[in-house]
């Protein structure tokens, strides 16, 4: 199979494009932003929506507690910050005023990941998805490209309920076609195949993508499977790939602990114990350096994920 | 403004006040101190200030509504709402047991009417009011938002964070109070971690306060009329509220030992003969 490239753009502003197009379309979306419009990418919602904008200031868990009470009369608040100021920092006040309280407010997270880059590890969050899955009733999603991460922004205004959405800062290849519908808890499949089954979340897919094209050449059946979302984890049709393929490999910017591949490895060995392999970060914080050198340092690169197929293979 | 018939109110109170230690002692278990300290300020807002219904709905349009930040004194804030027609008194019986929508700590889980947000892990309250206050304007809503702080809870860290946002975003459909009994689980507020001069800091943050003897329902029923009164005026109103913890029995008065400690048989007796039955117990 082959994949166009559309262009090449941050996932943070497909997040943006998909937010003042909500401005437009419901009444009741707000945003809250913790001083990153910029980085963010909510300039244009703030500019066209002024008065649906609040700038909080550099105070989050204000910012998520706010969020919660702007829901009390009927608005739908997306919250702007960095994935480690949207998790870590406010577990609490996400915990108890937002997913406890079962608060309809959207965790709209940027710079997840090593991929945020030069300003090193104090930023780079890299369990933010473990913390979010594991709060009772969180959707918990991590688009690939910026069609995806737009379309999701869009899709999460009309699921009733607390979503932690989940993008990054680096430009990416966009190859999920804009019209693609974007269906919560519904795993994408990008390629069919017969030898191993690649699930792959975030920037990771378009590794992904080339690894199954490398693999291709060595006469290797790779099925791609895009896990847009991780919580609701797409159980039936991950189970169906396995039972053909009986092999494994997750693919992730984020810890091997509490990642998607960690959703994964649950619902194998419960229903279908499978060889897995993992290629997230193992248990190591991150550090400075330019996104692609970190992901290469850090085994997130496509190669990586080659060498996990083989390896997995290895124990089919 | 409703009718103030200050007799029928303190009955009110003194039934509350009833519930309260008959509630913790029955599951030996919860927070009577600042329960009773708070009981005038509840009936002054339940009874008589805000404008509210007890029909509840989550959104609460064109109503006041309250928050209570400081969740674990639930066992006042639960007598009140069941006294005022949100749920039938009988489930005061459930109060902290299995299965229970009257959790330890208010939430929103169990569909308790009356509750929209959890607490209990404190500082969050005046965010989530902060929130509220403000989907009132972009409602176009006039009615406004309560709060309850504890004096102990100040020192999160959150809570000033709201103070600051507050008078600079202008939130002025807010009426806060603080339960300034002056005591917290480990001992006095002073010793714990004094929280200064508390009027001044407030101050500071921009905020218009008020003060009154939170055990004198007459005062409180005033000041949060003259708080009433100061809204709209581009600032956020903290009222602070000075409580005896335990006030209306005398042997939790004056300490910080019932904050969290139920009432033993001979102690809730001893209680009760304290306090008279005027709307029949649950």
């Amino acid at each position: 199979m082959k994949f166009e490239i559309l262009g090449n753009k941050d996932t943070r502003s497909g997040f943006g494009d998909g937010l003042t197009q909500l401005g437009k379309t419901n009444p009741n979306v707000v945003a809250l932003c913790a001083d990153l419009t910029g980085s963010l990418k909510m300039n244009d919602f703030k500019d066209n929506f002024p008065e649906r904008f609040f700038q909080i200031g550099i105070a989050e868990a204000n910012m998520m507690g706010i969020a919660a009470g702007m829901t009390i009369g009927g608005k739908i608040p997306f919250t702007g910050t960095f994935a480690n100021f949207s998790t870590s920092r406010v577990y609490d006040q996400v915990r108890q005023s937002i997913a406890y309280s079962n608060k309809n407010v959207k965790l709209c997270a940027s710079h997840a990941g090593l991929t945020l880059g030069e300003d090193g590890a104090t930023h780079q969050v890299l369990e933010d998805i473990g913390m979010m899955k594991m709060l009772p009733g969180m959707t918990v999603i991590n688009p690939c490209d910026y069609n995806q991460t737009k379309a999701a922004t869009i899709a999460i205004a009309d699921h009733v309920g607390p979503v932690y959405l989940r993008f990054g800062r680096p430009k990416v290849p966009i190859f999920i076609p804009e019209n693609t519908p974007f269906e919560i808890g519904k795993a994408l499949l990008l390629q069919e195949g017969t030898d191993v089954s690649i699930f792959a979340t975030g920037h990771l897919v378009w590794e992904a993508v080339e690894a199954a094209q490398a693999l291709a050449k060595e006469g290797l059946s790779v099925e791609l499977i895009n896990i847009h979302t991780i919580k609701p984890l797409d159980n039936e049709n991950i189970l169906k790939s396995v039972a053909k393929t009986k092999c494994v490999v997750t693919a992730e910017e984020h810890q091997i602990a509490g990642g998607m591949g960690e959703s994964i490895a649950q619902l194998l060995a419960k229903n279908n114990p499978a060889p897995i392999e993992f290629v997230a970060v193992n248990d190591k914080f991150g550090e400075s350096g330019k996104p692609a050198d970190l992901m290469k340092k850090y085994g997130l690169h496509s190669s990586d994920i080659i060498k996990a197929t083989r390896r997995v293979l290895n124990r089919k | 403004m409703k009718e103030i018939n200050l007799k029928e109110l303190d009955n009110f109170s003194s039934q509350v006040r009833r519930d309260i230690v008959r509630m913790v002692h029955a599951q030996n278990s919860g927070h009577p101190g600042g329960s009773l300290g708070c009981v005038e300020f509840f009936t002054s807002i339940f009874k008589v200030v805000m404008n509210h219904n007890n029909n509840f709905s989550m959104d609460g349009k064109n109503e006041d509504l309250f928050f209570l930040s400081n969740g674990h004194i639930s066992p006042v804030l639960y007598s009140v709402l069941a006294r005022t027609g949100y749920f039938p008194i009988n489930e005061l019986n459930t109060f902290r047991k299995i299965d229970s929508r009257l959790q330890g700590h208010p939430t929103t889980h169990e569909g308790l009417p009356g509750i929209r947000v959890a607490s209990g892990s404190l500082g969050q309250g005046l965010s989530v009011a902060l929130g509220a206050a403000t989907t009132k304007k972009l409602n176009n809503d006039k009615s406004l938002i309560y709060t309850l702080h504890g004096d102990g809870e100040l020192q999160e860290g959150q809570i000033w964070e709201a103070a600051m946002y507050a008078s600079a975003k202008k939130i002025d459909n807010l009426i806060s109070t603080i339960d300034y009994n002056g005591r917290q689980i480990d001992g006095d507020v002073d010793d714990v971690l004094s929280l200064g001069n508390i009027e001044e800091k407030w101050i500071a943050f921009g905020w218009k306060t008020l003060k009154c003897d939170g055990n004198n329902l007459k005062d409180v029923i005033t000041t949060l009329q003259k708080a009433k009164s100061l809204t709209g005026k581009g600032q956020p109103i903290m009222i602070i509220m000075k409580t005896e913890m335990g006030f209306g029995v005398d042997f939790m008065m004056g300490s910080h030992k019932w904050h969290g400690v139920a009432p033993n048989n001979e102690q809730l007796e001893v209680a009760l003969n304290q306090l008279e039955e005027t709307l029949g117990d649950y």
